[in-house]
């Protein structure tokens, strides 16, 4: 028996799953290096993640929904890794189900499921417990590669944090923050290796630009965003630290610690939430770093790269609308 | 260098096993079934009756109309039939049925393999002769060639391109002509070149086809105003706006046609048919189709004669099992599937294709992941996903603003589409209901 069907009659090989599948393959290697890094706590903590927002996603779409169940198509998992990324690992595992709850049930499902939310989920998780817990969610714990067992939590500022009181550590108002200290930096490369504290899958540029270029390779994300994210945190940092050769500007500290390279190749380049086509996604990307820049330099927390995509986010629409490709034939003479 | 278009493309597959085997002739089946519309415009006139024997080059229908084209009996045989028959849409169209008998060819035919290189002195002469040859745009569409002949006095046509890209996977009659006819393909270049007063024919053909750019820019060294480009193997770089936009840099404007920017494109096959109708009087009545695909047991470009049943090249190519679930006129990428394999080859089918059900088969459409790779992928610059979401809610004045009535049909954005939405689908969809919106 003979089939017919309209043209075409072959297709890519890349469907949805493969895209979440090679997604969640980027992202072993940075969290890897948390669990390394922190131990049994990241690996609870991740774990738990993953799990809650694949239970919420199943308890709305049966449940509220009713409709067939969307958890094999990877989203969640995702969603669940990112947003243990975006906790530090001794975070309570309540906290965990709450800010996966806002992640998936209102962040994602409440505007009707993947490829319809307007915000990042695993961003709106972690804003929404980064307000609610400010204490808990910035609880650090120091690195340690021999231990897996490590419990050794340290209150206290991360390298942004540092920065931030810097030049507020002269009078006395910050003594409370514990005196940050320039020598708490770590030098570049242990920033670069990620063996220093923070969030759980931050801390390693190294095993994040690995996950970022094999989504490069397996053509998952383009080189536009996270370029034009990394690029102009760059430039903006570099500008302000040759005018004022102040050391809380400078770029390559800012390059690699916090958020920035997981936010850059992992989260402003999240597909709903982000512009459809090239122009669209350098603007989005561009205004991602021209708002982490601004929020870490002049605003109240010392990290802005969640408010930045978070706030851009909801800009995406808009630049949709005004900035797509050029349609052939209508070149200007 | 080679050459692109800029926006958009993608690169399937390529499949082209058939690009080292030569050319065969597919010999003569028992009966030929021969549309009396093979062409865009008007279906021809027909000339004879039933019971009435031709020959090979006999006239059987004369083009109605300027944008019409003449039909010629492919075999000398018997007229047994002229009725509407299954064609290879599924539609039934009426087709004149020839039993073969002999093979016996009208005398004004030259049918010698000398090359003729005299090019008559007059361009009317070349027009008459091409217009009596039958000879229609054999990339696809079925332009019949004499109107693009006839160019308004106002137009200045300045380049004349020749595509020689077959960028659908596995495809190969293209490739195998240029190899083995390219010295005749150069001539009928410069045979219009004369028509058209052009100095200046561009032989496009895509990176991957070595022999044949190999030879043909040895010959073009000894013709003056025809020369070999070479463009990236990339889909849909044989798409006209494309091609011309590779080769010039210009880009033809919305609804306006190649010539409104001074380019001229003939597909290869085109320009040999000029070659044998204006030096040999020979009809446009046979052209190579290649049998091909995962499911071919021995895949082979084939030299038919226009009206062939289907079945008669796939049974030479040893037939086909269940495990074959789609069998393609064309390409992969606009090709269409056909259930009737006694239906005809015509001037336009390029190929024949065997697809297995992993390769071909629709896979199921999820939810649009915004992932952009539709606008990525789009060669015109549009936004499928944008024409899906307007044609299921039938906004047409949004269709129109976004420039849905622009797209080629090439298919890129469905091929691409990681949720598997059938965005082709939607775009003829809105095509057809933006034409029948303006005809009201
Ligand atoms: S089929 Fe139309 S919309 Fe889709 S890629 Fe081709 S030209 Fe663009
Ligand atoms: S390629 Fe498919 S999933 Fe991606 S944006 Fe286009 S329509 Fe949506």
């Amino acid at each position: 028996m003979l089939k017919v069907s309209t043209a075409p009659h072959m297709f890519a090989k890349q469907d949805t799953n493969a895209i979440m599948k090679d997604v969640v393959i980027a992202l072993l290697p940075a969290a890897c290096v948390g669990i390394f890094n922190f131990g049994l706590t990241a690996l609870i903590t991740i774990i738990t993640s993953i799990a809650s927002c694949v239970m919420w996603e199943y308890l709305t779409v049966r449940y509220l929904l009713k409709k067939p169940s969307t958890i094999n198509d990877y989203s969640a998992i995702i969603t669940g890794l990112l947003l243990a990324f975006n906790l530090p690992a001794t975070i309570p595992v309540w906290m965990i189900l709450i800010g996966s709850f806002m992640a998936i049930v209102v962040g994602k499902m409440a505007f009707g499921g993947l490829g319809k939310n307007v915000f990042n989920p695993a961003l709106v998780g972690r804003v929404f417990l980064f307000i609610s817990f400010p204490v808990q969610m910035t609880m650090w714990m120091k690195p340690n590669w021999h231990d897996f067992f490590n419990r050794d939590i340290q209150t206290g500022a991360t390298t942004l944090g540092i920065l931030k009181h810097i030049d507020a550590s002269s009078s006395a108002t910050s003594l409370t923050h514990g005196n940050p200290d320039i020598s708490q930096i770590p030098d570049y490369w242990h920033m670069f290796i990620g063996y220093t504290g923070g969030c759980i899958g931050e801390v390693s540029a190294l095993a994040l630009i690995l996950g970022g270029i094999y989504l490069l390779i397996k053509k998952v994300i383009t080189w536009h965003i996270p370029f034009y994210y990394l690029g102009s945190v760059f430039l903006f940092s570099s500008l302000m630290w040759l005018a004022t050769q102040d050391i809380k500007f400078d770029p390559i500290t800012h390059l690699l610690s916090g958020g920035l390279i997981l936010g850059a190749i992992f989260m402003a380049t999240d597909y709903t939430t982000t512009p459809m086509t090239t122009k669209g996604k350098i603007i989005f990307a561009l205004g991602c770093g021209i708002l982490t820049v601004i929020i870490r330099f002049y605003g109240a927390y010392p990290e802005g790269v969640s408010f930045a995509i978070l706030i851009m986010n909801a800009f995406s629409p808009l630049i949709d609308k005004f900035y797509y490709t050029r349609v052939y034939g209508t070149r200007k003479k | 260098m080679t050459k692109t278009f800029s926006l958009g493309g993608i690169f399937p597959k390529k499949y082209k096993i058939t690009s080292e085997i030569p050319s065969k002739d597919a010999g003569l089946p028992e009966y030929v079934y021969i549309p009396v519309k093979q062409h865009i415009g008007t279906p021809a006139k027909i000339l004879v009756n039933k019971g009435d024997k031709v020959k090979v080059g006999t006239l059987l229908a004369d083009a109605d109309g300027v944008i019409s084209a003449d039909v010629h009996s492919s075999v000398s045989g018997e007229v047994i039939r002229i009725d509407e028959t299954e064609a290879a849409s599924g539609y039934f169209e009426n087709m004149i049925t020839i039993k073969v008998q002999g093979d016996e060819a009208e005398d004004y035919i030259d049918l010698s393999q000398t090359l003729c290189k005299e090019i008559p002195e007059t361009p009317q002469e070349i027009i008459d002769k091409i217009r009596k040859a039958g000879v229609v745009g054999m990339g696809g569409a079925g332009y019949p060639t004499p109107i693009k002949d006839t160019i308004p006095q106002d137009k200045k046509i300045d380049i004349l391109i020749i595509n020689g890209i077959e960028c659908e996977p596995w495809l190969t009659s293209d490739d195998r002509l240029m190899v083995e006819k390219a010295e005749e393909i150069v001539i009928g270049a410069k045979i219009l070149n004369k028509l058209f007063g052009i100095q200046n024919a561009i032989i496009a053909i895509d990176e991957n086809k070595l022999k044949a750019i190999d030879i043909i820019s040895n010959i073009t060294k000894r013709y003056v105003g025809v020369n070999v480009r070479v463009c990236k193997t990339k889909y849909p770089q044989g798409g006209e706006k494309q091609l011309i936009s590779a080769i010039t840099g210009r880009e033809v404007p919305s609804g306006k046609l190649p010539m409104d920017i001074g380019c001229l494109v003939q597909n290869v096959g085109t320009v040999f048919a000029v070659y044998e109708a204006v030096m040999k009087n020979k009809p446009l009545y046979e052209r190579y189709v290649t049998v091909s695909g995962d499911m071919c047991k021995t895949p082979q470009t084939f030299k038919v004669r226009i009206g062939t049943p289907i079945s008669f090249l796939i049974d030479q190519c040893g037939g086909y099992d269940e495990k074959t679930a789609q069998i393609i006129l064309g390409g992969p990428m606009m090709g269409n599937s056909i259930i009737h394999t006694q239906a005809p080859i015509t001037k336009t089918s390029s190929g024949v294709l065997l697809l297995s059900n992993e390769l071909s088969k629709r896979p199921t459409p999820t939810d649009c992941i915004r992932c952009g790779k539709c606008v990525d992928s789009c060669p015109m610059g549009l936004r499928p996903y944008l024409i899906g979401i307007y044609t299921r809610n039938n906004l047409l004045e949004e269709l129109k603003s976004i420039h849905a009535q622009d797209c080629i049909e090439c298919g890129c954005c469905a091929y691409i589409c990681p949720a598997r939405i059938p965005l082709l689908d939607f775009c003829k969809l809105a095509k057809i209901e933006l034409k029948n919106k303006q005809g009201k």
